[in-house]
């Protein structure tokens, strides 16, 4: 599935502090955005309402199929969130993490497969996501954009934790999504060598 | 597996591998019941008549003491919005976390009681009336505390706060289960205070997760 993302006028708040006022982006398939902007901008709480996950003062966010005549899909159908926080649980493994992972995102089992072999996970199958370091347990929490498998991917700080190679993998991954027609947005303070991406400056309580 | 199936199965396993709540609320109906024997002392006249009141009230405080973690745990670690993204009606989400407290939580003290029954000198009648008054009304403990949990999910030691919300709406729970469980299985009033509890519980089972997802949905930021 093909789908454009829009925002139109977004104000959002956080902890009842209004954080940006009047945003407005549009992505097309194929696009990457990154967003950019010092700390507390509302980078995160951006990409949140984005992902239909906080419900935004004003304005509206929309997913339109591009194939279907512009038929408007919900976020939870077509976009996935993810966060700095990796979303496992430390007492269960990797396998079982993904595999939940797996029956939530309705995805077949060999996506699971997928997943691990992408981000190079296979080998730690069997550990607990607990005992991983940061950086495995961050790869673990991307692996979920392979299990779930949505067109659009709001992704806040992806590589903050990885080491260099994971970076390319990812930015590796990120490109063959944007080549099958996937929107990307991302959140981030890493120059990412992504091939045409736009930069989304926000400044406080105005976005560019 | 669907969906819920997955979240049901996973909340279960959480519970009962190491550093669960599974144990944790077991081991404190357990303990209730041992000081409660030692503090009334060798009465067992008295102790045998109070024995199913003080075992349902040991049954609800353990039921509250895991409330905290429903939600919690799972916004803490970036599931609940994983939870969020793949619900089709967040509603359908909250039953089955509900479900899965009362399995973890509430299914091994209905377990447990015969053996708790068996040292407070439990009349023989009463056993089956206590079991099945548990049966019916733990189910409720679980759905409202569900409500409670999601309320203050985003609060940091919510402890006393839950207890303070789930206490007065745990009381016609309370009061129906323990009536029915003294009154035993041949007394007018055993039916009556069945009836009444099922109903308490059926009421919560529509509420609850109505509730808890529009509490839920305040909540994310």
């Amino acid at each position: 599935m093909r789908v454009v993302f829009t925002a139109s006028n977004l104000a959002v708040s956080r902890g009842g502090r209004p954080v940006l006022t009047n945003v407005s982006l549009r992505a097309e398939p194929g696009d990457a955005v990154v967003l950019r902007g010092p700390n507390g901008v509302g980078k995160t709480t951006l990409l949140r309402a984005f992902a239909g996950l906080l419900r935004p003062d004003s304005g509206t966010v929309g997913f339109t199929d591009a194939a279907d005549a512009g038929r408007s899909r919900a976020p939870s159908e077509v976009s996935i969130f993810c966060g700095v926080l990796n979303a496992h649980k430390a007492a269960l493994t990797l396998r079982e993490n993904l595999a939940f992972w797996a029956a939530l995102y309705r995805a077949p089992q060999t996506r699971i497969e997928a997943a691990s072999t992408q981000f190079k996970l296979a080998p730690y199958s069997d550990y607990l996501a607990g005992a991983l370091s940061t950086g495995l347990a961050r790869r673990l929490g991307l692996a979920r954009l392979i299990i779930a498998e949505r067109p659009v991917w709001f992704i806040d700080e992806p590589t903050a934790a990885l080491d260099s190679a994971s970076s390319e993998d990812f930015v590796t991954l990120v490109e063959a999504h944007r080549q099958r027609g996937g929107v990307v947005v991302i959140a981030t303070h890493d120059p990412l060598p992504l091939n045409g991406a736009r930069i989304f400056e926000l400044t406080a309580k105005a976005a560019a | 597996m669907s969906a819920l199936g997955a979240i049901i199965a996973r909340d279960i396993r959480l519970a009962f591998r190491a550093g669960g709540g599974a144990a944790q609320g077991v081991t404190f109906f357990a303990l209730t019941g041992v000081l409660f024997a030692l503090a009334v002392g060798p009465d067992i006249a008295l102790i045998s008549k109070i024995a199913a009141p003080v075992l349902w009230t040991g049954a609800l405080l353990a039921t509250q003491i895991s409330l905290d973690q429903i939600w919690r745990a799972d916004r803490e670690d970036g599931s609940l919005d994983v939870l969020v993204e793949t619900s089709d009606m967040l509603a359908l989400t909250a039953l089955a976390k509900a479900f899965a407290h009362w399995v973890a939580t509430a299914l091994p003290l209905i377990i447990a009681t015969p053996i708790l029954g068996l040292m407070l000198n439990l009349p023989v009648e009463a056993y089956a009336p206590l079991a099945i008054s548990l049966a019916i009304g733990t189910p409720g403990l679980s759905l409202i505390g569900c409500i409670a949990g999601a309320l203050v999910v985003s609060l940091p030691r919510a402890h006393l706060l839950i207890a303070i919300i789930v206490s007065p709406l745990y009381v016609p729970i309370l009061i129906f289960g323990s009536g029915a469980a003294m009154s035993g299985a041949g007394a007018p009033q055993y039916g009556a205070n069945l009836m009444l509890l099922g109903a308490t519980v059926l009421f919560a089972a529509i509420l609850s997760p109505l509730a808890s997802a529009a509490a839920l949905r305040s909540n994310l930021d």
